[in-house]
This record gives structure tokens, sequence and C-alpha cells, in this order.
């Protein structure tokens, strides 16, 4: 049902050796098959809504199958006997029908499966021929124009399993392609036609968290017409973007950047906000989840399609590090941001930042991407915003003043030495202008935005000086300043730097209630804390389970641009069953025999869906639309009540009988 | 010994259809040779098997099974593979009480890009059972 997990196009091959498109008219071999009538030219399709021309020929219990060997050209005809496969074809039970074709995918191949299927009332179909995973989708489709059901069709694959890979040994190659048909045989004549069934989406979506990656997501779901259900859990939109001062310079300041945001969720008609709520339990699957909305101890029951997860993340708190929570100018990044938003930044002329707190290979082992930016950001703010901080607007303090609320809930909770040991120097504006280093492992600025700020700072003469993680920079008071002691890599030697501030660029980390929120939507997080998508390159914002999308730092690092984009693409990806209106559930599932079922419960802990479900007569139920058919569940049954449609233990058993006995 | 020479060991595989399945694909457009001794079953994920299916095929005369997943952590189905690490070692009782040698049977991860190693393996795994002899459930 989603595109992406159908077989790949057959990309990685030989595309001179093997016609890429059925239909293309210089690939077809020009004799026709004997026996086979003119038809007009006809262009497969892969369509799902193609209506089947006549119902499936399955209305004696006769088991009809037709086997259609391919030549590939050379490519299985020059290293397995084709036409001896086919003549031992004919000899297996069931067999009715047995041919060779060229191509079986070029035109007259799928013709004269077609044909074949009506003029020998085949109701079981096989292909002998490349791989199921590009083509069997193809050969599905001609099935299904015949008037058979798709599910009734099996592969066997003699040419990427076979004959390209024994291609000295033509006896022993024939022999397996023989074994291989004949494996494929015995599951055809087990296989029964499958329904895909449609299920009904609510076309109404959940999004849980207001930051900026949440908001965007709502306003777009919004804006393609559908009812969002925005969850925040403070009593206030925006996220972490309201505790910043500036963004990368931009004329405004972090919070009138992102007002417009706010306002046009607050009064989108469209949008429902719950402020102080949270999502309390989450049931279902793609569609049709039952949501329960818990705001100040009430319960709301929301029902909604789709779900996107944007709870973003929270700064780490460098506790131990470099001197921090014991001397009150070592502060953290975020901490810098709200005094200047504040106007609350002491009197600073020589400022210390150091990278890398906490992160990549300290107390986390990721790089949080962003730090490198944002520091450059604030040595900016601060070379551009100098007269101010030196002058009237941190008062002629040179102390940070723990006591502006943002900064004193924040260090409420920690140990702190505010003695008179404090740089609690009297003031009088420094001479010169602010000198700033950063202490770096490796400066990420990464992107163009990035670099410009990167050689902007340069251009500043702001320092860049390296720091491995051999050798930390130390930070220690030393009168009235704090000393940060390093080791110089280029010169080699021990260097000492008096600075008035150090600030602490700590990485974005998960915040603790990400877990609590994991298990209640059944979606999985990676070893960081972080939400984990269901594949890091292909599928970036999905979770492996339909319908529900996460977006910006709650599935790891990223800066606002990044936050947004991937609200948008969760936005879209949302709409996509919505805008449908249903979902087409996968073929291939699980199916409870209530009668055998004893109840235990071991599908349920097994299923990585959450596909399983105990019902009230206490027997497990499958979900039809959330079901994978990955059959975790089956095979760890203890009563064998479970039977993979498709792949049942009596099909997969029966291939294996006939491998080994040499009897379909 | 001279039977032990011409026997040619077979061995049944489950491929899960993600990784293992595409791995063995992939062999092939490399045109990587390997034995002609295996004979591959295609299953959604190898968390799919059940054992019984592992153990039947060897008391029916497989002298080896393979059974393929993708790698931990690239499972299409999240952790089925990992179901099926975890069964892998009550196969491995059952083997003992069947009296077959723990050779017969082996779980490899093997990737969609690793054709290579596919081909490395199933040759691998038929000089070894070349080694061992014929299944003694074999007639
Ligand atoms: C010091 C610092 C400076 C930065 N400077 C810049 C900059 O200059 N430029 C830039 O582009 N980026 C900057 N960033 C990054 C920027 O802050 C993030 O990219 C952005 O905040 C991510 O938005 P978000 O919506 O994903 O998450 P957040 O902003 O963290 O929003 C998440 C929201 O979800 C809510 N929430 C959390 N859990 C739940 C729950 N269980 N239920 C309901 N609601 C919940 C939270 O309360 C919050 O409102 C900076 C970051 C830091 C730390
Ligand atoms: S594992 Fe089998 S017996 Fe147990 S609840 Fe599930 S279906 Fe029923
Ligand atoms: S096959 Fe079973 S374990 Fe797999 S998704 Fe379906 S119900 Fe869950």
């Amino acid at each position: 049902m989603e595109p992406e997990e159908q077989p790949p196009a057959a990309s990685e091959e030989p595309t001179e050796e093997v016609p890429e498109t059925p239909a293309q008219p210089e690939e077809k071999v020009p004799e026709a098959q004997p026996g086979t009538e003119e038809q007009p030219p006809e262009t497969p399709t892969e369509t799902e809504d193609q209506p089947p021309e006549t119902p499936a020929t399955l209305d004696s219990d006769e088991v009809r199958i037709g086997a259609f060997i391919c030549h590939c050209g050379t490519n299985i005809g020059g290293f397995v006997d084709v036409p001896a496969v086919v003549e031992y074809a004919k000899t297996l039970p069931n067999v009715v029908y047995a041919t060779d074709n060229l191509y079986s995918c070029a035109e007259d191949g799928l013709a004269s499966i077609r044909d074949a299927i009506k003029e020998h009332k085949l109701n079981r179909v096989i292909v002998a021929s490349c791989t199921p995973r590009t083509h069997a989708p193809l050969f599905q489709s001609v099935c299904e124009e015949a008037g058979l059901n798709k599910y009734l069709f099996e592969f066997a694959n003699i040419r990427e399993q076979c004959s390209w890979v024994h291609m000295k040994e033509k006896e022993e190659a024939t022999q397996k392609a023989k074994d291989l048909v004949r494996s494929a045989i015995s599951k055809a004549a087990l296989l029964v036609p499958q329904e895909e069934m449609r299920v009904d989406v609510v076309p109404r979506s959940l999004v849980i968290g207001g930051g900026v990656a949440g908001l965007s997501a709502a306003l777009s779901v919004a804006r393609q017409g559908f009812d969002v259900h925005l969850v925040e859990k403070e009593a206030e939109l925006g996220g972490f973007v309201r505790n910043l001062n500036s963004l990368s310079l931009a004329v405004k300041s972090a919070a009138e950047t992102i007002k417009p945001l706010i306002d046009d969720a607050m009064s989108h008609e469209n949008i429902t906000v719950h402020l102080n709520s949270q999502v309390e339990q989450v049931n279902g699957f793609i569609g049709n989840f039952d949501t329960t909305i818990v705001t100040d101890g009430s319960s709301k029951e929301v029902k909604v399609g789709t779900i996107i997860v944007a709870t973003g993340a929270l700064e780490y708190i460098p506790e131990g590090f470099y001197g921090y929570g014991m001397y009150d100018n070592v502060v953290t990044l975020t901490e810098f941001e709200i005094l200047a938003k504040n106007h609350k930044l002491p009197k600073i002329q020589n400022v210390a930042f150091i990278q890398c707190v906490g992160s990549k290979g300290q107390d986390k082992s990721y790089c949080s991407r962003i730090c490198c930016g944002v520091s450059i950001k604030n040595a900016l703010y601060i070379m551009e915003n100098y007269a101010d901080i030196v002058g009237e607007e941190g008062g002629g303090r040179v102390e940070v003043d723990v006591s502006v609320p943002e900064i004193s809930s924040r260090r409420r909770r920690r140990r702190r030495i505010t003695s008179a040991e404090g740089p609690g120097a009297p003031g009088g504006a420094p001479s010169g202008g602010p000198e700033i280093t950063i202490f770096n492992r490796d400066v990420v600025t990464y992107g163009a935005e990035h670099e410009i700020y990167y050689n902007k700072a340069r251009e500043k003469r702001i320092r860049f000086v390296r720091y491995s993680l051999e050798n930390l920079p130390k930070v220690k008071l030393e009168g009235e300043k704090l000393a940060v002691s390093y080791f110089h890599q280029t010169l080699k030697t021990d260097r000492k730097l008096l600075a008035d501030m150090v600030v602490l660029a700590t990485p974005l980390v998960a915040p603790p209630d990400a877990s609590e929120l994991s298990k209640k939507l059944k979606v999985p997080l990676g070893q960081d804390g972080f939400f984990l998508e269901a594949h890091m390159k292909l599928r970036p914002i999905d979770f492996a389970t339909d319908g529900i999308f996460v977006c910006g730092t709650a599935r790891g690092p990223a800066d606002i641009t990044e936050s947004v984009a991937q609200g948008l693409g969760c936005a879209s990806r949302a709409a996509i069953p919505m805008a449908r209106g249903f979902i087409q559930a996968e073929a291939i599932l699980a199916q409870v025999d209530p009668t055998i079922c004893t109840g235990c419960g071991t599908c349920v802990e097994n299923c990585p869906y959450g596909a399983i479900r105990m019902t009230d007569e206490g027997t497990a139920e499958v979900l039809a639309a959330a079901c994978k058919g990955c059959g975790c569940c089956g095979a760890t049954c203890p009563e064998k009540a479970i039977t993979m449609m498709n792949y049942t233990d009596e099909q997969l058993l029966a291939q294996g009988r006939s491998i080994l006995e040499g009897v379909p | 010994m001279e039977e032990q020479e011409e026997y040619e060991p077979l061995i049944v595989a489950f491929l899960c259809n993600w990784c293992s399945y595409a791995g063995a694909d992939l062999a092939g457009t490399s045109r990587i040779q390997y034995p002609p001794n295996i004979r591959v079953i295609r299953v959604m994920c190898s968390g799919m098997v059940h054992p019984n299916l592992v153990i039947n095929a060897l008391t029916k005369g497989a002298d080896g099974v393979l059974m393929c997943g993708c790698h931990p952590g690239d499972c299409h189905y999240l952790e089925g593979n990992l179901r099926a690490e975890a069964r892998s070692e009550a196969i491995d009782l059952m083997l003992v009480d069947f009296g077959l040698e723990p050779e017969r049977y082996r779980l490899e991860w093997v990737s969609a890009s690793e054709g290579d190693k596919f081909a490395k393996v199933v040759t691998e795994m038929v000089e070894q059972l070349k080694g061992l002899g014929p299944s003694p459930y074999k007639m």
C-alpha cells in the first residue's frame, strides 16, 4: 500500500540485455509464439484499481497450474537448458500448461501468459525468470487482467539465484532450476486468493508539541483542509525558541520571528489548540487512532487518522563540567540567550565559548550539529552589541544576574558557590573591544548559511582554538576572572586565557518523558533517546508504524529551518492517507484462529507494530490495517493458532518437502 | 571414503525478502559464482520461520539449513531478525536432541548490498557440510 515498500525498479540490471519495460516495441520478439493470436498492443499497468475482467477461474476444486519458463534472452537460456525445464514442468502434478518465453516480461511474453490463463483455464500461474523483487508486480497485474487474483501467482527465481551464479555448470544449474520450479509449483497448488482490505481514514491529525516543527506541521495540515488537534504541555506555544534571543542574526528577535506561526495556529479555524495538555492514551492504528487528551486533569477523547510527534528536545545540563554550577559566570548557551534576551548580560569583554560540552564521546556520543552555529551567532551578537552590553544595559554588573526568573528557575536545583570569591569585582567600562575565543574540537558549520557566519566570525577576529578529548581545557577561578587553561595544538604549549564569562555549548538531548510517549504510541526511541524513524536514509520522518510521523528536534538535533522543513514533510506525509480517505491493508497478514487461541498473549508482546490485541472473549485479534505481515506472531504462538496468509506453514513445508523429496 | 567424494550436500535456505533475498539477487547481478547446492525458500522475514520448518527440513533429508535475515537494526519489520536469533538458540538445542551436528543449521545476517557475503556463506557452508558428510536422516 505504500509505494516505497514495493520492490524497487530493476535499475541495477543490464538494460541492454533485458527489456526494462514490457511495452518497448523495439524489444519485441518479432516471431510471435505459434498459436498466439494477434492482439492489440496493451500496456500492462500496475495500478491497483484495475478491475478484474472476469472472476478468478476457481469454480472447480481442480488446481490448474500454468508454468512459464523464461529464457531472458541468453541470460537464463545460455546457462540453463530451458526447454528441458519446460518438459520437466509438464510432468509435475497439477500442471496443465507449460511453455517457454524468450522474454516473459516483454509484451508478447505477457500476452502469452494472459492468453494461456483464459485458454487453459489456469487458476494458478508460476513464472520462472528473474527476481520477484522487481518483476512480481508486473506478472501479478497480468494475472489480474486475465481475471486471476494476484495472490494465485508464484515466482521461481532462476536468473539471479541460478543462471547468473552457476555460469559454468549447465547441468547442475538446470537441475537446480527444475528444483526451484518444482518448489514454486508445490506452493502454487496451495495458494488461495487474498483480498486487500480497505480501511477508512479519519481526516483529522493529532500534533503533539507546539514548537516550530509542530506549529508548521499543524498549519500545513490545517491549510490542506483537515482538522488538527495541537497538544502542547506548556502554557504557551513556541517551544524552545521562546528561550532564544536572536536567530542567526535575523533582524527580528527570536520571539518576533516565530510570532506569525503562533498567531496563525491560534486563529486557524481547523486547529484546536490544547495548552497545558498531554496525550494520555493512544489506541488503534492508521486511519483510526483513539486518543485521550488530558488538560488540567480533565480528559477529552479525540479520534484521529494520523499523528505527528514534535515534542522537541532540551538542552543538556553540564553538571560537573568546567565549573558549571560553581561559578555564576559559567553559563550554558541557552542561559546566555536568556540573559541576552532579557538585556541582563553582565559587563563582559573577554568571553570563552567551549564547544562539545558533554557531547561527541563525553556523556553523549553524538554531535549536536547546531551548537557551533549557535556559539558563532552569539559571539557575533556580543561583537555587534558590545556598546549596549558594557554600557547601561547590564546595569554595570559583572556577574550573571541569577535572579532573572528564567535563570533562577534553571539554577535553583543546583549546587552553587555565591560567595565573595565570585568574580564580583567592581565595575567600570573595560577598555578596548570584546575578545572572544571559541574552543572547539571541529567547527561544524554545515551548509551555506552557517558557513557565511563562520567566515564573518573570522573577519571579526573571533579566535578559534582547537582542543582534543584527551586534552580538555580547564576552568578555574583566578582572582576576579575565570582562567581557562588549555593546550595549544599548534604551538604545543600550555596556555592560559582570562575570561569574564565562559559559555558552554551543550548538546540538545531528548526530553526524559519521551520514553513514556514512545510507549503510548508504540514507536521506538534510538539509543540516544530521540525518536527513531523507520529508515535513516529512505524514510526519515516516518515511523515504521503507519500513520505516525516525527519532526523537529524530537528526532535529533536540528535547527529551525530543518525543523520546519520536517514539520512540513510530516504534514504532507500525513495528508496522503487522509486525502485519499482510505488505506489498502496488506493482504499478506496474520490471521488468528480463535478456536485454537488460548489467549496467552505471546503474540501481542511479539508484534513489533502493536497490530494484535486481545478481544473481550480473551482471544487474540489481528488489526488488519496495522498488520505488516512479518509473521513474528505466528512463529512464536505456542498453539500455532496464527496463520500467515500466503506464507502459511503448510505452504513453506510443501516447498521444503518438494525440494528434498523431489516430489511436489 | 570413496562415497564421500561424490556426495553433494543439499542446503535449504530461508531468506528474508527485504535484505537477504536481495543480497542473493545481488550476487547474481554481480555474477558472483557459488556452488549450486542451495535451494532458496523466500519468506517475508526471518522472524516468520517456525523452528519446526528448520527441523523438518533437516530430518527430511536436507544436509544443512541456512537462515538469513537483515542485520540487527535493519530489519524491515523492526526486530523480526532478533526473534529469529532468539529462536536459533532453541533450534541449536533441538539439533542436539535430534542427533544433528550444530554446523547443519546456520543463521547469517546478509544485507541487500552483501552479494559477496551471501556467496561466501554458501561456499563455506557447502565445504563444511562436505566435511561432515551426509545428514544421518538422508536415505
Ligand atoms: C541555545 C540554542 C540556540 C539556538 N539557536 C538557534 C538559531 O539561532 N537558529 C536556529 O535555526 N535554531 C536554533 N536553535 C535550535 C532550535 O531551538 C530548534 O531547532 C527548535 O526549537 C526545534 O523546534 P521543535 O518544534 O522541534 O522543538 P521544540 O522547540 O523543543 O518544541 C517542542 C514543544 O513540544 C512540547 N512538548 C514536549 N513534550 C511534550 C509532550 N509530551 N506533550 C505535549 N507537548 C510536549 C514542548 O513543551 C515544546 O513546546 C537553538 C537551540 C539552542 C539550544
Ligand atoms: S500467541 Fe497464539 S495462543 Fe497466544 S494469544 Fe496469540 S494467537 Fe492466542
Ligand atoms: S504478522 Fe503478526 S507480528 Fe507481524 S505485524 Fe502482523 S500481527 Fe504483528
